[in-house]
């Protein structure tokens, strides 16, 4: 016990954080063996793991960054499609599965990690709200042009069209393997919760290494107040490109886990929209703005919660509008945060005690 | 003549999003905030016209009227319940609200009215004109739309420059505190720009629904960021600039679904925002503001 108190705050958080992570998969596991756990439960095991990458990965901007990204679901749009499409197409080449895999998530996060720099070299370097909104005009694009992609092989090599499958002009024998607005069909579904939860702590590893870091530090001041950050030789641009490229590449990261969850891929307004990045939004901002542990925990409420609430399905995203705003509110508001000074949980546990202790003190003055 | 028929659809629709840009590059200039949902603004007074129109049938005009005052009354009603609280809070803060508050407005409308897309019958009564034989012809829509938004921009302009509130708004948006000092009401101030923005969200509903008629609870987000577009290529905070910028982009966004692919033409627009955001982040019009330390 006292040797974990003798560690630093952060790696005890982070020994805590895992620490929930591996008993959570372990139970999992043991239920999972037992024959316990539901059908429906079970499903749930890999979305879970995806959900809090992508929670995760967009606390890195919102919460350290301090930008809004309304596009993150585009990130993963891209890490989905580019992941899949190499499973697709190596899959008679690499028989080795785990190679495949580890290639495949590769791909899917330099890809997304490629276009979350493009953006950003455009964006960061400015002031004010753009990247929100060139996020979120980014999201939909990614949409829209994988919704008219065509993209198929034969032994000519790779055709693409972006009007219609008749235009790939391909060979006899040729295989059609992005087909517009139905997506990639027939990728094998090689996620398991083993591999997403192993992914889950790679990814926060990398996340909580690089906050703790010095570049962490650099982007956390650049936060909290650019102007100072400038003056001491921080250059801005570098370290807010380098915190919103990795948060993109880790959201393709949880592409490639969704889309090899699956078996045929598409790319609709419910999974890929803009909805799916408010409600990862509302992940991070339930588990606390800049607290990883926070959103993780989050995600997994918020994905839960639903499958045993169905009777609110239809509010469901009423409640997270609502959600997000008496969050900040009850946050940032000066009359609020008055109110919670004054009503803080601890304050009152104390006040209890000490009352209690006065109590004593008087009642055992009396005795005397 | 099928290139000037486009140009002139375009400036229409263009002036359709300069007066949507308008409401966002006011409340930008005074409250320093990203209005979200602006956009979501123009759904509602939508469906109030609609409902005016379809199920209660009232006279156009009259529900036209309804929708600004209504939409007035939800313009100040956000800025009270939602924005006003966090006046002093981070932008981050802030913004999150306005997705908030935008997706409220959404998912509101979704209960209420359901998630078929309702048929928007026309506001406007005028016959087409028919020019050059029969080979030019412009719609009622069009010839209603483009001088009614130059009069609105007009009078506003006006507005702004000579009344002693719209003076005062200039005010706000140029030192918050230095025009406490000044006897400004700056809640006041704040509560008319908002309602102003509203009322232009509103008439252009009517104009936009009445050119493009189908009515969903995410229809108005997709002119709202355009129309933030328009006002960051115009120079966000920029009055003349929201104009210049609503316009330029009507243009492209309707020769570009006519030459080069109405699929990619949401894709062509966002992409000049990005190509301004490039060459010259202020807008054409924008001024470029230092920060004092």
């Amino acid at each position: 016990m006292t040797k974990i108190k003798e560690l630093n705050k952060s790696t005890r958080n982070n020994i805590i954080t895992l620490g929930i992570i591996l008993v959570f998969y372990v139970l999992c596991q043991i239920l999972i063996a037992a024959g316990v756990m539901s059908n429906l439960m079970q499903g749930l095991l890999v979305p879970l793991c995806y959900y809090s990458i992508l929670a995760v990965s967009l606390n890195l901007t919102v919460g350290i960054l301090g930008e809004l990204s309304l596009g993150h679901a585009g990130f993963m749009c891209i890490g989905a499609f580019t992941g899949a499409f190499f499973t697709r197409c190596t899959e008679d080449s690499i028989p080795n599965v785990f190679i495949r895999y580890t290639i495949a998530v590769l791909i899917g996060a330099i890809f997304a990690a490629l276009f979350g720099g493009l953006i950003g070299v455009v964006v960061l370097r400015l002031r004010g709200d753009y990247l929100a909104i060139v996020t979120l005009a980014f999201g939909e694009i990614v949409k829209n042009i994988i919704n008219a992609l065509y993209i198929g092989i034969d032994e000519k090599g790779f055709h693409i069209s972006l009007q219609d499958a008749s235009n790939l002009k391909m060979a006899e024998g040729g295989d059609i393997i992005v087909n517009g607005a139905k997506g990639i069909t027939g990728t094998s579904r090689d996620t398991t919760f083993t591999i997403a939860i192993l992914l889950l702590i790679l990814v926060y590893v990398i996340i909580v290494n690089l906050i703790n870091s010095r570049s962490g530090r650099a982007i956390m001041a650049i936060r909290d107040n650019r102007i100072a950050a400038e003056s001491v030789g921080i250059d801005i641009t570098r370290f807010k490109l380098l915190a919103f490229t990795i948060s993109a590449a880790m959201a393709g990261v949880a592409g490639v886990l969704y889309s090899h969850n699956i078996s045929s891929l598409v790319a609709t307004p419910k999974n890929f929209g803009y909805n799916m990045s408010i409600m990862i939004l509302v992940f991070v901002v339930l588990g606390g703005v800049g607290n990883i542990r926070g959103s993780i925990i989050a995600a997994v409420i918020l994905t839960l919660l639903p499958e045993y609430l169905r009777f609110l399905a239809d509010y469901r995203m009423l409640i997270y509008a609502i959600v997000l705003i008496v969050m900040m509110i009850f946050n940032w508001n000066p009359a609020c945060i008055t109110w919670r000074k004054n009503h803080s949980f601890k304050d009152i546990l104390q006040s209890v005690f000490k009352n209690k202790k006065e109590e004593a003190k008087a009642s055992g003055k009396e005795e005397a | 003549m099928s290139f000037i028929s486009y140009l002139i659809k375009g400036i229409s629709l263009g002036s359709v999003y300069s007066m949507i840009a308008l409401g966002y590059t006011m409340v930008y200039g005074i409250a320093k905030m990203l209005n979200f949902a602006h956009g979501d603004v123009i759904m509602v007074g939508g469906y109030v016209i609609f409902i005016a129109m379809s199920l209660s049938g009232l006279n156009p005009i009259v529900g036209v009227l309804l929708a600004i005052i209504l939409c007035m009354v939800l313009g100040i009603t956000i800025e009270r319940v939602a924005y006003k609280p966090l006046r002093k809070a981070s932008s981050l803060a802030v913004l999150i609200t306005a997705i908030g508050v935008s997706y409220l407005l959404q998912n509101v409308a979704l209960l209420i009215f359901g998630a078929d897309t309702k048929s928007f019958s026309s506001v406007i009564t005028v016959p087409a004109l028919k020019l050059a034989g029969g080979a030019l012809t412009i719609s009622g829509e069009t010839l209603v739309t483009i001088p009614l938004c130059l009069i609105i921009m007009i009078a506003l302009n006006i507005f702004i420059k000579k009344s002693k509130t719209g003076r005062s708004m200039i005010a706000v948006s140029e030192d918050k505190d230095a025009s406490v000092l000044m006897g400004i009401n700056v809640n006041k101030t704040i509560a008319i720009t908002f309602a102003i923005g509203s009322a232009l969200a509103a008439v252009a509903s009517a104009l936009l629904f009445s050119s493009y008629p189908s009515l969903t609870s995410t229809s108005g987000a997709m002119p709202g960021i355009k129309a933030f577009v328009a006002a960051v290529f115009g120079g966000i905070g920029s009055i003349p600039g929201a104009m210049i910028g609503g316009i330029l982009l009507g243009v492209i966004e309707i020769l570009s679904r006519a030459y080069i692919s109405s699929q990619l033409a949401d894709a062509i627009v966002f992409f000049i925002l990005i190509l301004v955001l490039l060459v010259k982040p202020t807008g054409i019009l924008g001024k470029i503001m230092h920060e004092k330390v």
